[in-house]
């Protein structure tokens, strides 16, 4: 690690490098891209949440004027169900029958043809020309309800117990003998909890461009990973990954929901029929029907404690929807729920349960916070219960190093402790509060990730660097690695650009996603920016005509190791790269790895809300947020990941919810009617930003972006609990839900 | 097909429209000024919000006809050659934007709130912006960036 006296980038709130582009419109998302020729791409979605297809006629609108094109599931790679197909954590079986439904439909919106056009209007005109023969089948969107013993099932081939079900998986974690831990309990307290879906909610809606000649394939999209987008486009279509190069857009938010593709590979059939560049782009409504969102869920959590405020066991059991097909983030809740805690018996379950309603995507610590949403309620109830103060009960079960967590590993060095401990001493833990105001908090954990990242580093003639990575930047990690080579190089981080290269041009790397990209591409960098030093260093050698051994780089220049090493005035690094060519050639080095070692991170929140009792309206007017982030390299980007994940939780928590009408349609299908948090619904989230570095990481980091959607939701339930005396069991706490319960309470107290 | 003539960015501009078409897909697919964003269908997100005759104005709202003769700016005519305006330059500073896809929309809308206002509250601003949604921010440091693009456009 660099040593603290000598930091002068890291840590250094930078200028990020995309801020000019995106202030003044230059950044080029995907939906701004053009080509000449270019036709408009439209898709024809089933308004049937369940149904069978028949039989598919497109021969009126392939006769339409204008016309290029038009594709069912039949031009794409079948996948038989029987046969996994694995391409990251996804299965093509379900992802090519998400693209496009094949024998059967399986949600309102579920794709089952495509058009290309000459123009947008021609293409959705095209659509009302194809013909689909349905028979509708009875459907089923609620989990509890896809459960029944007469629920009608999705999917022939997956079965639960032996029987035909909507179940198709489970995920068990076991620790101790919860029974006898229970029994030692002198406090024990179970509660039911659900959720709805909530979308992720991105301002840019899926949009793509791909034109195809002499059978190679250029795809340019927004995405959480170019290498996904080829990778999947690939399998749908059968050409090999070299004839397909997969160009990184601008990405307008993702938050997971771009870790999918939805219009790439029909796109590019569109493209290889009609011989024509083929543009197409999601409607807001598009987005919401067919995309996304993060799975609905019913959970039930038990937790025991003793007089003295010691945890002793606990249970949770969380049924998540998957949607159409099978996928629900249950390692979410499953692992995470229980792991800020130290805690002897341990059981926890899910339930991946189908319904007909679109493919959840991954949503940021996907199932993370529908864990600690009921984890953290009931541990409020608990000190409520033993009349210990919330943090306090935390902070006496907190878990620390050599803590063995129910999900398997035993923690290294992890900082929750802390960040109970900074919420604790914070001034807002004991700022006096207002009428109808109440304070709550809560705590979460999401595991980060590692996985496979490529850099390559290159110093050019005039001595400025170019770092090109392989992850679309999504939290600002242009700025973050161009601080960590900077750092490393002991050069002005201005003379470091970091480009995000297309899937021709850099090694494989996996998605943005798990928080990992900060960790992961930093460590490619690192080992990459540690092999120029060492090649810059040898390069001085041969100019002194000393041994490379006695050459050390210290501040941006090349030095001789002490005194015996010769007496030599330092070369800077523009002074070695302006005689690369006659010392060796260009220089440069590119690091491939699969990075371990992602240490998971802990985050605990302090919420007041203000109730206005006449309109049911909780609003947040505090919010503090403690994490440890291990390392904070560009600190800004940090608090602005940590200000965004938890004004998404604050948004579940009181007004996000997909809402269905009783045909099995999704009835909020827009901004206006999915009520998104606004700059007038939210204070100022202060974050406070703790760092207890991560020993498995050069530079200390530990994935920052996830953590922070964890607490908000029962940190929020919690405050309003506080500020009116009720518990709410059940998200979103809107202002009816609230309204109704203050109104029952009322008429409970006159009668 | 109408012609509609305005101004966009200074320069003027003509060219034979669908009456359908929306002052949005005007400037981006016949202009091909892409800086101006769409993210909605129901006009609420406010990606879209470009300068016409002055006033924020939510692009996908208006049809391209109906800013005839009009003055149009878009984020592209914002800044004078490589400096930028002073908004621009608080948001780029204050660290207001992660994705950007927002940006361009918030802001327009900023600029001309700072022009009615020299030193908007943090409450001013908020209230101001609730018709311009970001999902990544949580918008604390776009109301600081707005608070100071303010300042300094006065200054």
């Amino acid at each position: 690690m660099t040593s603290e006296s000598n930091v002068k980038w890291i840590g250094k709130n930078t200028i990020r490098p995309d801020g000019a582009d995106k202030v003044t419109g230059r950044a080029a998302y995907a939906a701004d891209a053009t080509m000449p020729g270019m036709i408009w791409g439209k898709i024809l979605r089933s308004p049937h949440p369940h149904a069978r297809i028949r039989s598919i006629d497109t021969s009126k609108a392939e006769a339409l004027p204008g016309v290029k094109a038009v594709m069912t599931s039949a031009d794409f790679v079948e996948f038989p169900v029987d046969t996994p197909v694995p391409i990251g954590i996804q299965d093509m079986r379900w992802m090519s029958r998400n693209i496009m439904a094949r024998d059967k439909v399986l949600f309102a919106g579920h794709p089952v043809a495509a058009v290309a056009a000459t123009t947008e209007k021609i293409a959705e005109q095209a659509l009302e020309l194809i013909e689909v023969d349905y028979e509708v089948l009875p459907w089923v969107i609620d989990v509890e309800e896809a459960m029944k013993p007469d629920a009608p099932i999705l999917h022939d081939h997956i079965r639960f117990e032996g029987k035909p079900s909507n179940i198709a998986g489970k995920l068990e974690h076991t620790l101790g003998d919860v029974e006898a831990g229970f029994a030692q309990a002198d406090v024990v307290i179970e509660r039911s909890f659900r959720t709805e879906p909530v979308h992720q909610g991105y301002i840019e809606p899926h949009a793509c461009l791909v034109s195809v000649s002499d059978g190679k394939a250029t795809v340019w999209s927004s995405s959480q990973g170019q290498f996904m987008v080829r990778g999947m486009c690939a399998h749908m279509t059968g050409l090999p990954q070299n004839d397909i190069r997969a160009i990184p857009a601008e990405i307008g938010g993702g938050f997971g929901g771009k870790t999918i593709v939805y219009l790439e590979p029909v796109a590019l059939v569109l493209a290889m029929k009609s011989g024509r560049p083929v543009k197409m782009q999601m409607t807001r409504e598009e987005v919401f029907r067919a995309t996304g969102p993060t799975s609905g869920s019913v959970s039930k959590v038990k937790i025991g404690a003793t007089k003295d405020g010691k945890i002793v066991a606990a249970e949770g059991t969380w049924w998540l929807q998957a949607g159409a097909l099978p996928g629900a983030p249950i390692r979410g809740p499953v692992g995470c729920g229980f792991a800020p805690y130290d805690i002897p018996n341990v059981h926890t379950l899910g339930f991946d349960v189908v319904c007909n309603r679109s493919k959840v995507a991954a949503y940021r610590a996907p199932g993370s916070p529908i864990g600690a949403y009921a984890v953290e309620c009931v541990m409020d109830e608990v000190a409520e219960a033993l009349g210990i103060d919330p943090l306090e009960l935390r902070l006496r079960n907190a878990a620390k190093e050599g803590t063995k967590a129910a999900y398997g590993p035993v923690f290294p060095r992890i900082g929750y402790e802390e960040t109970v401990r900074a919420a604790m001493e914070h001034p807002h833990y004991r700022a006096p509060l207002g009428p109808n105001q109440g304070r709550g908090v809560a705590s979460g954990y999401w595991f980060n990730a590692g996985g496979e990242s490529s850099a390559q580093v290159n110093i050019n003639e005039d001595g400025s660097v170019v770092v090109i990575t392989g992850h679309p930047d999504i939290g600002g990690s242009r700025a973050s690695t161009a601080n960590i080579t900077a750092e490393l190089l002991g050069i002005d981080y201005r003379k470091v650009s970091v480009l995000i290269g297309d899937t021709s041009v850099i090694g494989f790397s996996n998605l943005t996603g798990g928080s990992r990209v900060t960790y992961a591409s930093a460590m490619a960098v690192t080992e990459s920016t540690r092999e120029v030093i060492n090649t810059l260093k040898a390069r001085a050698a041969k100019i002194w005509g000393i041994d490379p051994e006695a050459v050390i780089w210290e501040n941006g220049e090349a030095r001789p190791a002490g005194e015996n090493a010769g007496n030599f005035e330092p070369l800077t690094l523009a002074e070695i790269a302006a005689k690369a060519n006659s010392t060796g050639g260009p220089i440069g080095a590119g690091k491939q790895l699969n990075a371990v070692g992602a240490e998971g991170g802990f985050g605990t929140h302090i919420c007041d809300v203000e109730v206005d009792r006449e309109l049911g309206i909780a609003r947040v007017v505090r919010y503090t947020a403690f994490q440890d982030v291990g390392r904070a390299i560009h600190p800004a980007y940090v608090e602005g990941q940590i200000q965004g994940g938890a004004a998404q939780g604050i948004g579940w928590a009181l007004n996000e919810e997909y809402i269905y009408d009783k045909n099995g349609k999704l009835d909020n299908a827009s901004f206006l009617d999915y009520r998104m948090p606004v700059c007038s619904d939210l204070p100022m989230i202060e974050a406070v930003i703790i760092e207890v570095p991560n020993p498995k990481h050069p530079q200390g980091v530990r994935g920052v972006g996830e953590v922070p959607i964890v607490p908000p939701l029962a940190a929020v339930a919690n405050a309003i609990y506080n500020a009116l005396g009720i518990r709410f069991y059940s998200l979103p706490m809107s202002p009816p839900k609230i309204l109704a319960a203050l109104e029952q309470t009322e008429r409970l107290a006159a009668e | 097909m109408p012609t509609v003539s305005m101004t966009v960015n200074g320069k003027s501009v003509s060219a034979d429209v669908e009456p359908r078409t929306l002052l949005v897909q005007f400037l981006r697919e016949n202009l091909g000024l892409t800086g101006t964003h769409v993210g909605c269908d129901t006009s609420q997100c406010g990606a879209c919000v470009v300068h016409v005759d002055g006033r924020s104005t939510k692009a996908c709202t208006m049809l391209a006809v109906q800013a005839e003769g009009k003055n149009v700016t878009t984020i592209e005519g914002l800044a004078k050659g490589d400096e930028l305006h002073p908004m621009q330059e608080a948001f780029r500073e204050h660290h207001g934007l992660q994705c950007g896809f927002c940006t361009p929309g918030m802001i327009m809308s900023a600029v001309e709130l700072g022009m009615r206002n020299k030193e908007p509250t943090e409450e001013e601003v908020r209230h101001w912006l609730e018709g311009n949604i970001c999902r990544c921010t949580g918008y604390h440091n776009i109301v600081k960036a707005i608070m100071a693009g303010a300042r300094a456009m006065s200054a």
